[in-house]
């Protein structure tokens, strides 16, 4: 009989080092590491080939409890650190675990470059549209209105939108989901691994001290169904309770609405079938949000370029090798030289 | 109080002009509108020169437009060469000649010239029009304002397009090879063969363009004008006599030069591959083009979006296992700050290369200054020391990146090697060093699991491991927080704390016992005077040393500073036994401050800012004031 040995094969709990989570209690960061320790285990990753990069805040301290390799860096240079490891290791897999403000107030800038440049960096951010670790403040995700202990009459600036940054930095591959939605987070997790290029990931989180509530919009349990679409590719973007409905274009007002399957002489047909490879209709999906649309959930973009960044880099190397090691004495010795005797 | 350096003195001591025949070294500057090619002109001299034998220093001094509007005075670009036939050590004080290819170049320049040297004008520049956009209000050559030096007019514009004009080239790339012109009289002048000239227009444009070859023909007529127009008196050719000086190949390279192989040197002695991060700044960014083609030697360069993004991906790439590198000028040093602290407190190897510029803030890009040492030494929030070691010429940029490159390795700790404008730009002679006489460092990364956490140290070098990831079995988490001595893991604890801070203090104190002593480059262990320097003023405080002890018996002694933390381990003593000290430096007084605060020496200050580097002059009389004999 022939038997594939497996030699260790990895269990969730490989995945979790030996430190003491200390998140608050509820915050939606705890299931997300959950699903984290188990989908690189279900992935057949390896805890040595693995390395988690975060920068400041409550997420960044994602990587203490990873068995991995791990560096908890400084506000908002995750992506840069991490791409100096891409180019350094190309054969590591590279995970940035970063927050709303880390990634979009201190680190908008080296978020866009990653994503710009496309390095092969699975890049996380949780969402929960507040600065948790320093207690509390609005953050550039908040809401206009959002009382905190530096708006106390309310904010009065627009919120970024993460998914639609990412697209206009020029990320090729974006999803979006939710903290206690592991099954779907599996999906994504894996998705944005196997992507070659940089894989941006927005993790829908609950701060359940600074901003609890604050997605009840779609994630409540009553209304989840109703306003949560799970996109997939090549299927119609059906959702609701009973499945009816969906959205469709309106070539009119080029705008994406959403329509109730049986009503309004409305059949299947109108409804738009999922496109992951077409960047105008991604544009149109994260630019929804509750109330007046559901949230967008799963893999929204995901179109590859041929090459990372760091494997051109690399390429070019190569190329550069190819004629031979470089030898310094010959180097300096090259171009106009004289002789002392 | 500090003694002032006064930039804009005249008259040299001597005072009285010299007779071409006494000189065993000519300054010749030239200067131009900074589309005149004067750069180029001044490189290629250097190269003709540097091939004749003769010992050389060079000052490119540029402004920071690219191109500044034409004829005016801030847009003048200009290079001084000094050369000769014994060991020349600065770009001089003061020219002999001077170049001047339109009015503005002269107004910038006249008032430095050595009474009785001599000026080339280009005749056929100095329209009414461009004299008055120079800011004289009559002409220079019929007023007055030139008689204390003897005057050549040429029409150098005419006599260029004469020559040019015939390959079919526009009026305008005619009359841009006027340096070429240039260049061929003052090699006639200095009997300097125009043959590595020759190849390197025929390098940049190819045998066959037409742009090539009226600049080559510029190049000849220049030369033949001197042959035919009998020159005579100063302006007679002459042959400097090459200078003696140790055996072997040499090369003319600049500091940036120099300071790119060297850290590719210091790599490879470390058997690391590295990647340089860097952001476009002046003065530093040659380091990130010279770099950029050297792939081959396993060097991975990354322009980064910003200076931060720089230092971090440096830092990523060291956290990875490669040596990581960061170059950049004092602007980008103040923003590398935060990310330097990351390195320091997670131990891990980085170069931080500061080509220092003129500050505060924007400052003066394109000049020089010493004014970052404070930011070397203590720019950072926190405890935070690590080694910072400065250059004291082009040809020694080499070296001190070998030893960046050893201390970082050795240490696990950021090393800030300090270079500056005036360095990075400026060309010397350089013996070529041999790889083989170099004592290879080999990095070894740890392995075994047996024992391990991340921040386990090396009991005599108190270095924490390198484990990188990849290996099997050492996975750790490092980050910014405080981390518990024994075991790497995150720790709030005081005394934790306390313990860590002087380990890290200590681990950078103790490279005091792994650098040679501070020894005396002039002059004896003790005496009246020591003049202390550090970084690109070693010429001018070398050579002005030297005079004021041969030339008039003074009891002076020259002592430069390469450590600057920690300092040699002798320092201390060593500048207790003498009567005075004085630092000379350009900047306000840090190296100043910070000798008397390591060791309470009642240190006097030759202190200049303007840009310009340390004249020989400057510090001679400074010696003479300290010891009272003017
Ligand atoms: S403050 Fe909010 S985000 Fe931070 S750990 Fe607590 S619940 Fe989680």
């Amino acid at each position: 009989m022939n038997v594939t040995v497996q030699p260790d094969k990895l269990t969730a709990k490989d995945f979790a080092s030996d430190q003491e989570v200390r998140w608050c209690p509820g915050c939606g960061d705890y299931a997300i590491l959950k699903a984290m320790h188990k989908s690189l285990a279900d992935m057949g990753a390896r805890p040595e080939n693995t390395v988690f990069i975060s920068g400041i805040g409550c997420s960044s301290r994602f990587p203490y409890y990873m068995a991995t390799y791990g560096f908890h860096t400084i506000h908002g240079r995750a992506p840069a650190i991490a791409t100096g490891v891409k180019l350094a290791r190309p054969e590591l897999d590279v995970w940035v675990v970063t927050g709303d403000g880390d990634a979009l107030s201190i680190g908008g800038n080296h978020l866009f470059h990653a994503l710009r440049r496309n390095v092969d960096l699975n890049i996380l951010l949780f969402n929960n549209e507040i600065y948790g670790l320093t207690k509390g403040q609005y953050s550039p995700t908040s809401r206009v209105g959002q009382r905190s202990p530096s708006t106390p009459m309310g904010s009065v600036d627009s919120p970024a939108e993460a998914c639609t940054y990412a697209l206009g930095c020029g990320a090729r591959f974006i999803a979006r989901g939710i903290d206690v939605q592991a099954k779907e987070l599996d999906v994504l997790f894996r998705r944005a691994r196997e992507h070659k290029g940089a894989s941006f990931v927005e993790i829908i989180q609950n701060c359940i001290v600074y901003n609890d509530a604050v997605f009840e919009s779609f994630t409540a349990k009553d209304v989840a169904a109703d306003m949560q679409l799970h996109v997939k590719h090549g299927q119609p973007m059906l959702y609701g309770k009973d499945r009816n409905k969906g959205l469709r274009f309106n070539p009119q007002t080029f705008k994406i609405e959403t329509v109730v399957v049986g009503e309004n002489g409305v059949t299947e047909k109108d409804i738009l079938v999922h496109d992951e490879t077409n960047r105008v209709l991604a544009s149109l999906l994260v630019a929804l949000r509750p109330p007046n649309a559901p949230e967008v959930l799963g893999v929204i973009y995901c179109d590859p370029a041929a090459q990372s960044y760091e494997v051109a880099v690399k390429a070019q190397e190569a190329q550069a090798k190819a004629k031979g090691p470089g030898d310094l004495d010959k180097l300096m010795r090259a171009g106009n030289t004289w002789s002392v005797t | 109080m500090n003694l002032q350096a006064d930039a804009s003195r005249n008259g040299g001591p001597a005072g009285a002009p010299v007779s071409k025949s006494d000189l065993d070294s000519i300054v010749v500057r030239f200067a131009g509108d900074s589309g005149d090619g004067v750069q180029m002109l001044g490189s290629q001299f250097s190269q003709e020169t540097a091939l004749a034998g003769n010992s050389l220093a060079t000052f490119p001094d540029f402004p920071a437009e690219i191109r500044a509007p034409t004829g005016t005075t801030y847009g003048v670009s200009a290079f001084q060469i000094n050369f000769g036939s014994r060991v020349v050590k600065t770009a001089g004080d003061q020219p002999d000649v001077l170049v001047a290819l339109n009015p503005a170049a002269l107004m910038v320049n006249y008032k430095g010239l050595r009474k009785g040297g001599l000026v080339i004008l280009d005749q056929g520049a100095f329209k009414e029009k461009d004299i008055k956009r120079a800011g004289f209000t009559v002409d220079p050559r019929t007023d007055g304002t030139l008689k204390e030096f003897r005057v050549l007019e040429i029409d150098i514009s005419a006599q260029t397009l004469e020559v040019a004009k015939p390959f079919g080239v526009t009026q305008k790339e005619a009359l841009r090879a006027k340096n070429l012109w240039t260049l061929g009289l003052v090699s006639w002048m200095y009997d300097r063969e125009m043959n590595s000239t020759m190849e390197y227009l025929t390098r940049k444009f190819g045998a066959d363009d037409a742009v090539g070859k009226a600049n080559v023909a510029a190049l000849k007529a220049g030369h033949a004008y001197g042959e035919t127009h009998e020159l005579s008196g100063d302006v007679a050719p002459i042959t400097m006599p090459s200078v003696k000086v140790e055996p072997g190949v040499y090369r003319l390279v600049s500091g940036a030069e120099a300071l790119s192989w060297g850290l590719a040197a210091g790599a490879q002695l470390a058997g690391l591959e590295t990647v340089l991060a860097s952001y476009p700044i002046t003065p530093s960014s040659p380091i990130l083009h010279i770099l950029a083609k050297l792939k081959q030697f396993g060097i991975t360069t990354f322009q980064a979006e910003d200076e931060i993004a720089a230092c971090c991906a440096a830092i990523g790439a060291s956290y990875a296992g490669k040596l990581g590198i960061t170059a950049s000028s004092g602007p980008g040093i103040a923003l590398k700050t935060e990310a330097i602290g990351l390195a320091i407190s997670t131990e891990l190897p980085l170069i931080i290369v500061d080509t220092q510029r003129g500050g505060p803030s924007t400052g003066l890009p394109t000049k020089t200054e010493q004014s970052d040492l404070f930011i070397a030494v203590w720019g950072r929030n926190g405890d935070a020391p690590i080694p910072v070691i400065a250059s004291k010429s082009p040809g020694d940029c080499f070296e001190v990146a070998i030893e960046a490159v050893r201390l970082a390795t050795k240490y696990m700790t950021p090393v800030m090697l300090l270079s500056d404008g005036y360095i990075a730009n400026a060309a010397e002679p350089w013996l070529i060093p041999s790889m083989k006489d170099y004592k290879p460092f080999p990095v070894k990364f740890h392995e075994d699991v047996e024992g391990f956490h991340p921040f386990k140290r090396d009991p005599h070098t108190l270095a924490r491991v390198w484990a990188k990831p990849g290996t099997p079995g050492l996975m750790h988490r490092i980050g910014g927080i405080e981390k518990d001595y024994n075991s790497g893991n995150i720790s709030y604890d005081p005394a934790n704390h306390q313990k860590m801070t002087d380990t890290r203090a200590a681990k950078i104190d103790n490279i005091a016992n792994d650098i040679p002593e501070q020894d005396v480059a002039v002059g004896d262990t003790k005496g009246k005077l020591a003049v202390v320097g550090w970084g690109s003023t070693f010429g001018p405080i070398n050579r002005a040393v030297h005079n004021m002890r041969e030339k008039e018996g003074l009891d002076v002694s020259h002592i430069h500073i390469r450590h600057i933390w920690p300092l040699p381990r002798n320092l201390g003593q060593l500048l207790k036994s003498y009567e005075k000290v004085l630092v000379a430096e350009m900047n306000n007084g840090q190296m100043l401050t910070f000798l008397k605060s390591q060791f309470l020496v009642d240190a006097k200050g030759l202190l200049k800012v303007s840009g310009q580097p340390l004249k020989i002059e400057e510090v001679s009389s400074a010696i003479r004031s300290m010891l009272g004999s003017n």
